[in-house]
């Protein structure tokens, strides 16, 4: 009889589904598409940090021949923003000024030189008002209020004290404490921001394809600043070349482009430069951590005390999160006691930051695994033990802040960087200038409380099976390069025993597929991948029920193998061609849904104000072990090798999962060693990517990746996060490492060699003096 | 197109057709390439010379096609990314970055891949150390570089069987 088994697709090496476009040049990204007669785009900008707009004489712009449309912020007086409690920023500025290069008018006309000489005849006339470029300027008393209805410029404090904080810290044998700065980091994704809207005048309808990581949110968006009805937006997400976070919120850039298409009455694009992606900002934070960690001379933590300050820029974005993960975050990796936090989000007339990887807990996560290393150092205990004897007990468990650990791998990562780096032997034992350091970390599955929260699913695919015998999958996820189509596809395919080559798929085009609320804080593989099985069982349900009509038995003694629906071993059974057939007679082109919602669970705490950020149904582990060596004359440093173990739930593409975490230590080494946004006066002076130093393939490391795979109970076949938690790891497993190479520890980031180089001379200095 | 601009009269050879166009002095081969030629497989990721995203071959040699004006390619013969497939067949370095998952989001992907065809031609049996020094003008942000360098050797090894079978 039939030898036919259901063809798998998880836990496989796949390519991904959309690679031959890539690899052939043939993939559109947004900048890609010159629609006829378009419109070109161009922004003019601030010129000035903080100031008063008097006037935007935009007169003799309009008059210049080829000019077809110059709008100001008299255009909408809607704000945007990703937070319903936060909109307060205008696609072009009214009334103020807040950071240099925030737009104030944009022109459109019918090509670039002519758009370029427009700008240059705008007029722009302000009252320049005191700037402030640091947290700590912006806070200090006197300053002036950015925005009105946030005294001392303080976008969000944070304050809670779960568990016995002070009683901790008084029955710890050591307490150990420090300061860390870490600077601002950009995303500095491949592919610039641009958008291309299409007015249709006739209908009074907006069509607009951009960059972006949440069209969902884009659109809404759109909606609210155009001031039209949110049925008469679609919003497309063609190719997009990667995100990191910056597209996380919807950007000025897609609004401005389709209020002055608009304004023009057609289709204008925008595609804006390098600077100006570097001005458009959301990266991460410039962040200050104090942190106090209080142990028992076992090593056992009692209590930590931290305070985190994040230079929040000139617009919350995603600020009021920022601050939120930053604490609720410290939970989840070990058992906490107690813990307090003071959190505050700072205004400051700098670039907006927003989510960027490994959003909110990378710099405090950074300060923490820094600390606890120099405590293992005190304490006499390896590095690695130390961690041990703080782990969490196993799941289930419950953190302080109510985060539930329904999956926890964090010990077998722990054990596999430790055997793969040959830590016992090799530790303390590689000579002068050359050491090896580790450093965990976690990272949620997705927020479990959407920022809009609306009643509906998290998240919602479709399948359309036709005629023909194709499905095709439908989701508004954004592929942004992270492989979510390919991994939709393979969770559907699974679920039906299907090859995947059985499968096309329509993302992101809010036409035709379903609402998806972006790909932002790793939620895609756990909801949208969840959904997709859902659909995909929804749809074998149907299938089976068709075959079972057919055969003349019940839908319970069908038994589906993919390519074949039998009743029972001895049964010729159905082609899926056949079944097909019988499953659309006097139905037609069938779809089926599929949902997937978290539980309420993994809503987070009501403890503190905010305590919804950081829920989520799953958490991903890592540990890393990073061998170094250091010039001991130029202080520079050189990653030799990284042993990353990740818990991502199950590899369900384990090439894929690869690809993230090695790229997700890879891009933590370029915040650990050279990268940082530097301002002068406001003024960005590392917005090129030649003074904006991301490493290059010359200074990129070997990494060997460990996969750990603790079946999540409620992810995708077990899956959880796998993109982002390396990342996080990275950088304090690099700085523990350099502590054991030179004896030196680096504490700001990035450890940059003239930074290290003069931690070196001071302590050979304090060394000197001691003796 | 600005009338006022002068003006050239420029022949060359692109992806193996004769061009014979008229493009503004200022006009840079990058945007020749993707807004008058519509091959918009060669992208454009920074302001100038950072990136390496617009690496075309220029004969033969890789070069930033927006550090150069198209005005000055007089009789060259340049090749884009959209010369490699044949017949919509991958060639063996599009395969490797396919199957090695040396693109994830694609964008630096013409750029590299180009770059990599430029060294392959020099040097069609590049060591990693090799590798990286072809490789070196072009940002992923992706990968972290690992799947990058084993795609380039993929497509190595598929060209040495091919000259064996051959």
């Amino acid at each position: 009889m039939n030898e036919i088994k259901p063809t798998k697709s998880i836990g496989i090496r796949k390519t991904l589904v959309d690679g031959p476009e890539k690899v052939s040049g043939k993939a559109l990204y947004s900048a890609d598409f010159f629609p006829a007669n378009c419109l070109v785009g161009r922004i003019f900008r601030s010129p000035i940090s903080h100031g008063k707009i008097i006037e935007v004489d935009i007169s003799k712009a309009k008059a210049l021949p080829g000019v077809k449309a110059v709008i100001t912020g008299d255009e909408t007086d809607e704000p945007f923003g990703v937070l319903p409690i936060a909109r307060f920023e205008y696609p072009l500025a009214r009334d103020k000024v807040r950071y240099k290069g925030e737009p104030v008018a944009c022109v459109a006309a019918i090509d670039t030189k002519t758009a370029q000489k427009a700008i240059e005849l705008i007029k722009f006339k302000y009252k320049e008002l005191p700037a402030y470029f640091t947290s700590q300027e912006a806070m200090a008393e006197g300053s002036l209020n950015i925005h009105d209805h946030r005294e001392g410029n303080i976008e969000r404090e944070v304050d809670f004290d779960l568990g016995e904080t002070d009683a901790g810290l008084a029955t710890a044998d050591l307490i150990m404490e420090e300061t860390y700065n870490c600077a601002e980091v950009a995303q500095v994704q491949s592919e610039p921001h641009a958008a291309i809207a299409e007015y249709d005048v006739i209908r009074d309808f907006m069509t607009v394809h951009a960059s972006t990581q949440v069209p969902y949110y884009g659109h809404k968006m759109l909606a609210k600043t155009l001031k039209m009805e949110e049925s008469k937006v679609r919003m497309i997400k063609p190719f997009v070349g990667g995100g990191f976070g910056c597209r996380t919120e919807c950007l000025n850039v897609e609004l401005i482009c389709a209020l002055v298409a608009r304004a023009a009455k057609g289709t204008v694009r925008i595609a804006i430069s390098r600077e100006e992606t570097f001005i458009t900002h959301r990266g991460r934070p410039e962040t200050d951590v104090e942190i106090k960690i209080g142990v028992k001379k076992n090593g056992q933590i009692t209590a930590v005390d931290f305070k985190a300050i994040q230079r929040g820029g000139a617009y919350s974005g995603y600020g009021v999160v920022t601050i939120l993960y930053a604490g609720g975050l410290m939970f989840g990796v070990y058992h906490l006691p107690a813990v307090r936090y003071k959190g505050l989000r700072i205004l400051t007339n700098t670039p907006p930051p927003g989510a960027m990887r490994g959003h909110g807990t990378t710099d405090v996560r950074y300060a923490f695994e820094n600390l606890l290393d120099k405590v293992a150092i005190e304490l006499g205990i390896d590095a690695i033990e130390l961690r041990r004897r703080n782990f969490l007990k196993a799941p289930k468990y419950e953190t302080l802040n109510e985060m539930f650990i329904n999956s926890y791998g964090l010990p077998e990562c722990l054990d596999w960087v430790e055997e793969k780096s040959g830590w016992k032997k090799r530790k303390g034992k590689l000579g002068v200038n050359r050491g090896l350091g580790v450093a965990c970390a976690h990272y949620p599955s997705g927020a479990s409380k959407p920022v809009n929260w609306t009643g509906e699913p998290h998240a919602t695919v479709h399948l359309k099976l036709d005629w023909d015998g194709s499905i095709t999958l439908l989701t508004g996820a954004p592929e942004i390069g992270q492989g979510s189509t390919t991994m939709a596809i393979q969770c559907a395919a699974e679920t039906l025993g299907l090859d995947m080559s059985r499968f096309q798929s329509l993302t992101s085009d809010s036409k035709l597929t379903p609402k998806d609320n972006g790909a932002y804080s790793s939620r895609v593989t756990y909801m949208v991948g969840n959904a997709s099985i859902d659909a995909a069982t929804n749809l074998k349900n149907i299938l089976i029920d068709a075959a079972a009509r057919k055969l003349e038995v019940k839908p319970e003694d069908i038994e589906c193998l993919g390519e074949v629906y039998r009743a029972g071993t001895q049964d010729e059974g159905l082609t899926f061609n056949e079944v097909v057939q019988v499953a659309l007679e006097g139905t037609g082109t069938i779809t089926a849904k599929g949902n997937f919602d978290t539980l309420p669970e993994s809503w987070g705490t009501k403890k503190y104000r905010g305590g919804a950020i950081s829920g989520s149904m799953a958490y991903a582990y890592a540990a890393q072990v990073v061998e170094v060596s250091v010039d001991p004359d130029t202080a520079e440093i050189k990653v030799e090798k990284v042993w990353a173990a990740q818990d991502v739930g199950k590899a369900l593409n384990p090439l894929a999962v690869e690809g993230q975490i090695e790229g997700s230590v890879w891009m933590g080494m370029g915040q650990a060693i050279s990268e940082g946004t530097q301002y002068v006066n406001g003024l960005g002076i590392t917005n090129s990517m030649l003074d904006y130093k991301v490493p290059t393939i010359v200074e990129s490391p070997p990494i060997e990746v460990g996969i750990i795979e603790s079946i999540d109970p409620n992810g995708p076949f077990g899956a959880k996060e796998a993109g982002e938690t390396s990342l996080v790891a990275f950088i304090p497993a690099l700085t523990n490492a350099i502590a054991d190479a030179i004896g030196v520890r680096p504490i700001d980031l990035p450890v940059t060699p003239d930074r290290l180089l003069q931690l070196i001379e001071d302590y050979q200095k304090t060394h000197k003096a001691a003796r | 197109m600005d009338e006022t601009q002068n003006k050239t009269h420029l022949n060359c050879k692109v992806n193996g057709k004769e061009r014979d166009d008229f493009v503004s002095d200022n006009m840079l081969l990058a945007d020749y390439l993707r807004e008058k030629l519509n091959l918009t497989g060669t992208k454009i990721g920074c302001d100038g010379g950072e990136c390496g995203c617009c690496t075309v071959l220029i004969n033969g040699v890789p070069q930033h096609a927006c550090l150069r004006l198209a005005a000055t390619c007089q009789s060259a013969n340049i090749e884009t990314i959209e010369s490699l497939s044949e017949a919509s067949h991958l060639s063996a370095l599009q395969r490797g970055f396919h199957e090695k998952l040396g693109a994830q989001c694609g964008f630096c992907t013409p750029g590299m891949i180009m770059a990599a065809e430029g060294l392959l031609r020099r040097n069609p049996e590049p060591n990693e150390e090799q590798i990286r020094q072809g490789l070196a003008s072009n940002i992923c942000r992706c990968t972290g570089y690992i799947k990058i360098i084993e795609s380039v050797q993929f497509a190595v090894n598929e060209l040495k069987l091919k000259e064996k079978v051959e």
